[in-house]
């Protein structure tokens, strides 16, 4: 068996005295594109962040490279691999594209290869280039979830954690976005979490699933069985 | 003409220094939202330092410029430290708390801070030594000191060195997206706890060269003079736009020039008036500023 890279044990997290998340355990191998699927208000985010470090934990662990990190800071996290792309892309507004692309390498101080993923982020992202002077606020949402793409990838990450990258887009700039999500997780082998509210697109991309309903994991499964499964063609796959 | 020439001159001078005040109002509020009312309390600690230090290098028969570089640096660090050891002890633990709570305790450090000058310092005022730069000369009929000529050196310098700081380096580019996202600066690695200490640094290290400058110019410094000048330093940082660089500049130019001519052309008397004026108007008829949210290029 292979060792997890992430895995999170009995997890429960909460805002004040609003428990969003209870008893969460979930399990990601190396290579391995994972959704997590469920309604909205139903823990999706709070399990990213939870992870990231951001919220922290009322009970449970997680392991991350077979360490143990919550509790840990959130911004040492990026250095050992771990990123997220949060809800809402969250581009910094009044930072250029360039500016972005190089926040996104902030702990890392090796020039000659930031400028080498900084092209390469171009290269997958062409607009970018061309925007590269602009201020991150004055991006359409689409341009901005290219650039939330790329800067997460300037860190050179060995888990990525997208959260809803295709919300709001058009069907043209979410069929590019996956294809670059397949490209990472292929030629770079970047694993990847994916919360999505998009359950077909997001199972179709995936070998598992997880389905979240109201803070509680509910069902998990390889994608194929998760997508013929007709409980949640009816509930989530609009059936 | 001549007096136009000689108030325009003196505005300058007057002007940058409070535009390096200004500063650090504007910074720390871009970054954390507060207006630290302590601020105007280290610029008078960097008014002590220098003239501690100016005086006793004097003394040992070190040249003035010796004196002056020395004791510039010696005394921006020492309000650097003061301003971190403010910030962790006393806003850093507030840092979840309602945002009255940590303006209460800036006004509370504020006071703090002044009666520890008063205390340590006396009541009195402190003389700088006289002999430090003198001489100057005239242009239109405007007399230029070589005091003035100095204490314009020493703004630019530091008003181009923290813009580069802030635009051009990638601390500076951590500090703006901290100020823009904290919870996003956290997820790409940067540690905002340190950015926001190294913001109050920055600002406390201005406001000290400020300091010894207004020591310089008028000659002297007393415990107290962090309260008016403070509260003009905010006002130019209101003006420009709170939280906007290149607003805090101007603000402090155009509070400095206010000032300066209402005082020549209206009434010396009520020259520390105009401030409070110009702050009121603002934020009743443009609470963003000159440099408000629609020209925003240069908020932190
Ligand atoms: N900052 C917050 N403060 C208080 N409650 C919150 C906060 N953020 C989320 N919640 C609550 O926690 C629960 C889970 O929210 P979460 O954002 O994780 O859901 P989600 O599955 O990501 O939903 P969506 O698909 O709408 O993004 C919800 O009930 C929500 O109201
Ligand atoms: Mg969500």
């Amino acid at each position: 068996m292979r060792e997890p890279i992430l895995e999170l044990k009995n997890v429960s997290a909460a805002y004040g005295r609003i428990k969003a998340i209870k008893d969460i355990s979930l399990v990601v191998y190396p290579g391995e594109v994972v959704s997590i699927i469920g309604a909205n208000g139903a823990g999706k985010s709070t399990t990213l962040m939870s992870i990231s470090g951001v919220l922290p934990l009322t009970g449970g662990e997680i392991y991350y490279d077979g360490a143990r990190i919550d509790g840990i800071a959130a911004d040492l996290l990026p250095a050992r691999g771990l990123c997220q792309v949060p809800e809402g892309r969250r581009i910094f507004p009044r930072l250029t594209v360039e500016e972005n692309l190089d926040m996104g390498a902030f702990f890392r101080k090796d020039k000659a290869g930031i400028a080498h993923d900084m092209n390469r982020v171009f290269q997958l992202f062409p607009i970018l280039l061309e925007r590269r002077r602009q201020h991150g606020g004055t991006l359409s949402g689409g341009e901005q979830q290219m650039l939330a793409m790329g800067r997460a990838l300037m860190s050179r990450p060995r888990l990525l954690l997208l959260d809803e990258p295709s919300l709001g887009l058009a069907p043209l700039i979410v069929q590019q976005i996956f294809r670059i999500i397949r490209e990472i997780n292929e030629a770079d082998g970047v694993t990847v979490v994916l919360v999505e509210q998009n359950a077909n697109l997001a199972l179709q991309a995936s070998t598992r699933g997880y389905v979240l309903e109201t803070g509680n994991v509910v069902m998990e499964d390889e994608a194929g069985a998760l997508l013929a499964n007709p409980d949640i063609r009816k509930a989530y796959l609009g059936e | 003409m001549e007096v136009f020439l000689q108030q325009l001159v003196n505005g300058i001078t007057l002007g940058g220094v409070y535009a390096l005040v200004a500063l650090g109002y504007t910074m720390v509020y871009g970054i954390i939202q507060l207006i630290n009312f302590a601020h105007g309390e280290i610029f008078a600690a960097g008014g002590y330092m220098g003239v501690i230090l100016i005086s006793w290098m004097v003394a040992q028969g070190y040249p003035p410029f010796v004196c002056l570089g020395v004791a510039l640096v010696l005394a921006m660090g020492y309000c650097a430290l003061l301003a971190m050891a403010v910030e962790k002890l006393v806003y850093k633990p507030l840092r979840s708390s309602s945002r009255l709570s940590v303006l209460l305790s800036a006004l509370g450090m504020s006071i703090f801070l002044q009666n520890g000058l008063m205390l340590t310092q006396g009541v009195y005022d402190r003389a700088y030594p006289g002999e430090m730069v003198q001489g100057g000369f005239e242009i239109g009929g405007a007399v230029v000191s070589y005091m003035q000529v100095v204490i314009v050196g020493i703004t630019v310098v530091l008003l181009v060195g923290l813009n580069f700081l802030v635009f051009k380096t990638r601390i500076g580019k951590a500090m703006r997206a901290t100020a823009q996202d904290k919870t996003m600066s956290a997820l790409v690695g940067i540690n905002s706890s340190r950015i926001i200490s190294l913001t109050f640094a920055i600002g406390a290290a201005l406001a000290c060269a400020a300091g010894i400058m207004v020591g310089m110019y008028y000659g002297s410094v007393r415990y107290d003079m962090g309260f008016v000048l403070g509260v003009k330093a905010f006002s130019a940082a209101v003006l420009g736009g709170i939280g906007n660089i290149t607003g805090a500049m101007l603000g402090g130019l155009l509070i400095g020039m206010i000032e300066v001519f209402a005082a020549g052309y209206i009434s010396s008397e009520y020259k520390d008036v105009f401030a409070f004026i110009i702050l009121i108007g603002v934020l009743y008829f443009m609470p963003t500023g000159i440099m408000g949210e629609n020209v925003d290029d240069t908020r932190v």
